[in-house]
C-alpha cells in the first residue's frame, strides 16, 4: 500500500478524530528523574588536597516527570533547548537510563519486565532522529540501514530482507529502487524518510520524534508531518512528537505537555491549551508565536536565560523570569494540578482566574 | 498529485564513487605516486626474490669464499655471475641479499602492524563505546606504554624473549598496539555520540555488531593513515634491533642485520656492504611515508 504524502498543510487544523476518553494507556512514566553526576575523580581528590575546592556536582536534567499516553495519541513536549524533553526521549526510547522513576508499558512496569519482555518493550519503541544527515551510517547502504534490524531480530530471514525493505521503502514514500544508494545520494527530506522506515521495521507501537521536522525546509517539513498522519491511521501508531516548535506540535498533537528546566509545568488538550494557556511560561511562548497578522505588536523578549540546572532557583523553577512572580514563588514550588478537566498546570495563580491576571 | 520525493531528479547517482575521487586526488601528488611507486617496487622485489637475485645468499653451496668482499660491477672468479653491488666478507652478492633482506623486513612490518591494528581496535572501540571502567583500565595501560619510546619497549621485550623472527614481530606487537588503540579510541568517541549509533542502539542490536558493523567502518580512515606510517616506523625499529644484535637471527638477516655486517669493513673501504642495504631502507621507509602523508592530507575532512 502506497501512502501519498500530502503537498498541502492547512495550519492550524487540529486532528480530526481526537481518541475517545477510554482508550487504554500504553505508555506511562512516573517520577522519571535523570541526574548527571560529576564527581571530583582522584586528579580531582589530589587537587582538593591542595585546596582546589572540587565538588561533586549533580544536574538534573529530568526531575520528576509524569506522563501518560493513551493508544493512538499524538503527544506533544514542548520546551526551550535544555529544558530535558530530548532526555525524556531518549530514556524511553532505552538509549539512556532513568536514575529514578518508573516507565510502564501497556500497563506492566519496566524494572519488573523479564528480560525478554524488556527487549520486546524496546522494538515497540522506536525513535526518529533531529539530524537526517547524522542519524544514517554513512557508509551503509539504505537497504542495510533499513532492513539490518528486522533480520537480527528475526522479523524477516536474510532473503526476504529486500522485499520487505521494498515495501517499506514504498510505504514512506520512496522509490523502493534506490536502496541500493548510500545516504549522501539523498535529500533531507528522503533522509528523513530512511530514519522513518528504519523505525518501522520494527514494527513499533510508539514512536518517538525528536525534533524530527526540524532540520527540514518548511516545505519537506509538511510533507513528513502529512506522512507521520498517514502512517498513524494505517499502523495505528502513537506518537510523543517533541519540538519547540509552537505551529508544528498545534497541527500534529492531540495533547500538549510544556516542560520548563526538567519539569512540566502545563500539560492540556490542543486546542484547550492554544486557547487558554495558564502557565505564564506557555503565556509567554504563545505570545512570541510568529503570525502573519500585521497589525502592531509590542515584543517583550522572555527576560533572563534558562537557570543552570547545576543550581536551579529555589521555589518555582520559573520565578526569576516569570513577570507576575512574587515572594511565595521564590520560596515555595507550586504543584501541578488540575485547573479544568484535563487540563494541569503548576503555578501559584492557578488559584486566581486567568481572567484577572491576565 | 504526484510524489514529490521519488520524481526528484538523480543526479546524485551520476556522482564519482568516493574510492575514485579519492585515487584522483592522490594522483595530483606526484612525489606521493613516487612514494606509492617505491613501495609497490619494494613489495614486488620481496615477493620474488627467488627469481630475480642472481644467487641465493643462503645456499652455501652457491657461495665462493674467493669472491669475497668484491666491489660493485665485479664479475665472479669461477661462476661467473657478475656483482651488481658487490659482495660482501662470505662472497654473498649484496644485491640478492636485499632482496632477500627485504622480504624479511617486509614479513615483520606488515605482520606486526597487522596484529597491533587488529589488538588496538577492538580495545580502542571498545573502550570508547563501553567507557567506564574498562575505558579507564584499558587507557591507563596505554598510557603507560606510551610514556616509553616504541623501541625501548620492544628492545627490553627481545631482550627477555631471545631472538628470532615470530619473537620480533611479538615485540613489535606488544610494542606498537597502544597507537591503535588510542587513535581507534579518540575516533570512536567522537562516532559514539553521533545519532546514527544512537538510532542503531535504539533499534537494540548487540554491541559487538554496533562496534563491527557500525563504529568500526567510521572508524578507519585515521587508522589507515596511523598504519601506513606505522609500516615505516616497523621497518625502522625492526632494522635498529637487528643491527644491535638483538633482531632477527643471522640465519635469516633482514637489511638492518645487512647494515651491521658490513658495519665493521665500512672504515676499511668497503662501504657497498653496508651502504646499499641502507640505501634500499631508506627508499622503503621513505616510499611509505611520501605515500602515508598525502593519504592523511587527502583523509582529513577539514582539507576536503
Amino acid at each position: 500500500m502506497t501512502q501519498t504524502p500530502h503537498l498541502a498543510l492547512v495550519p492550524g487544523t487540529a486532528p480530526a478524530a481526537a481518541p475517545a476518553p477510554e482508550t487504554p494507556v500504553i505508555l506511562e512514566i512516573e517520577g522519571l528523574t535523570k541526574s548527571f553526576i560529576s564527581t571530583p575523580g582522584l586528579g580531582g581528590h589530589i587537587a582538593n588536597l591542595f585546596g582546589a575546592g572540587i565538588k561533586r556536582q549533580e544536574v538534573r536534567a529530568v526531575s520528576g516527570v509524569d506522563l501518560s499516553v493513551k493508544t493512538g495519541e499524538i503527544v506533544g513536549i514542548v520546551g526551550e533547548s535544555g529544558c530535558g524533553k530530548s532526555t525524556v526521549a531518549r530514556m524511553l526510547a532505552g538509549i539512556s537510563n532513568p536514575t529514578g522513576g518508573e516507565i510502564r508499558y501497556r500497563g506492566k512496569a519496566r524494572s519488573k519486565m523479564t528480560r525478554a519482555e524488556r527487549e520486546d518493550f524496546a522494538l515497540s519503541i522506536q525513535m526518529i532522529f533531529q539530524d537526517p544527515y547524522a542519524s544514517l551510517n554513512p557508509r551503509m547502504r539504505v537497504r542495510d540501514i533499513i532492513g539490518e534490524a528486522a533480520v537480527v531480530h528475526g522479523y524477516v530471514t536474510r532473503a526476504e530482507m529486500p522485499a520487505y525493505v521494498e515495501d517499506l521503502m514504498t510505504r514512506v514514500g520512496l522509490a523502493p529502487d534506490m536502496a541500493d544508494r548510500f545516504p549522501h545520494q539523498f535529500s533531507g527530506g528522503q533522509r528523513q524518510r530512511i530514519g522513518i522506515a528504519r523505525a518501522l521495521a520494527l514494527k513499533p507501537d510508539v514512536l518517538i520524534c525528536d525534533e524530527s521536522v526540524a532540520a527540514l525546509d518548511v516545505s519537506i517539513q509538511a510533507q513528513v508531518l502529512n506522512l507521520f498522519m498517514d502512517l498513524r491511521d494505517s499502523l495505528g501508531l502513537t506518537y510523543l512528537f517533541i519540538s519547540h516548535n509552537l505551529g508544528v506540535v498545534e497541527h500534529i498533537s492531540d495533547r500538549v505537555v510544556i516542560m520548563y528546566l526538567g519539569r512540566v509545568v502545563e500539560s492540556a488538550p490542543t486546542e484547550e491549551l492554544y486557547a487558554r494557556p495558564h502557565h505564564p511560561y506557555t503565556r509567554l511562548l504563545m505570545d512570541h508565536l510568529p503570525t502573519l497578522s500585521v497589525e502592531r505588536r509590542t515584543h517583550r523578549p522572555i527576560a533572563g536565560d534558562l537557570p543552570s540546572p547545576l543550581d536551579p532557583p529555589p521555589g518555582c523553577p520559573f520565578n526569576p523570569r516569570c513577570p507576575l512572580a512574587t515572594d511565595r514563588c521564590r520560596s515555595e514550588r507550586p504543584a501541578l494540578r488540575e485547573v479544568t478537566p484535563g487540563h494541569i498546570s503548576a503555578c501559584h495563580f492557578d488559584d486566581t482566574s486567568s481572567a484577572e491576571i491576565r | 498529485m504526484t510524489d514529490a520525493t521519488s520524481s526528484l531528479p538523480r543526479r546524485a547517482a551520476k556522482k564519482p564513487s568516493r574510492l575514485a575521487m579519492l585515487t584522483t586526488r592522490f594522483a595530483e601528488n606526484r612525489l606521493a605516486v613516487f612514494g606509492l611507486f617505491l613501495v609497490v617496487l619494494a613489495i614486488l622485489a620481496a615477493l620474488f626474490a627467488p627469481w630475480i637475485a642472481p644467487q641465493n645468499p643462503f645456499d652455501l653451496a652457491t657461495l665462493d669464499i674467493f669472491d669475497s668482499m668484491l666491489p660493485p660491477g665485479s664479475t665472479g672468479s669461477e661462476n661467473g655471475l657478475h656483482y651488481l653491488l658487490g659482495t660482501d666478507a662470505q662472497g654473498r652478492d649484496v644485491f640478492s641479499s636485499i632482496l632477500y633482506g627485504l622480504r624479511t623486513s617486509l614479513i615483520v612490518a606488515f605482520s606486526s602492524v597487522g596484529f597491533s591494528m587488529g589488538i588496538g581496535l577492538v580495545a580502542g572501540l571498545s573502550a570508547a563505546y563501553f567507557g567506564g571502567a574498562l575505558d579507564a583500565i584499558l587507557m591507563r595501560i596505554v598510557d603507560i606504554q606510551l610514556s616509553f619510546p616504541a623501541i625501548l619497549v620492544a628492545l627490553v621485550l627481545l631482550a627477555i624473549l631471545g631472538q628470532g623472527v615470530d619473537k620480533v614481530i611479538l615485540a613489535l606487537i606488544i610494542a606498537q598496539w597502544p597507537y591503535f588503540a588510542r587513535t581507534a579510541r579518540s575516533a570512536a568517541l567522537v562516532e559514539r555520540n553521533r545519532e546514527y549509533i544512537l538510532a542503531v542502539r535504539c533499534l537494540n542490536l548487540s554491541a559487538p555488531r554496533i562496534i563491527a558493523r557500525h563504529l568500526l567502518p567510521n572508524c578507519l580512515p585515521p587508522l589507515i593513515v596511523i598504519a601506513l606510517i606505522d609500516l615505516a616506523s616497523s621497518i625502522a625499529i625492526e632494522a635498529t634491533l637487528s643491527f644491535l644484535g638483538v633482531g632477527v637471527p643471522v640465519t635469516k638477516p633482514s637489511l638492518g642485520m645487512l647494515i651491521s655486517n658490513g658495519f665493521e669493513f665500512l672504515m676499511s673501504g668497503s662501504y657497498w656492504i653496508s651502504l646499499f642495504p641502507g640505501f634500499a631502507l631508506a627508499l622503503v621507509i621513505m616510499g611509505i611515508n611520501l605515500a602515508g602523508d598525502h593519504l592523511r592530507d587527502i583523509l582529513n575532512p577539514r582539507n576536503s
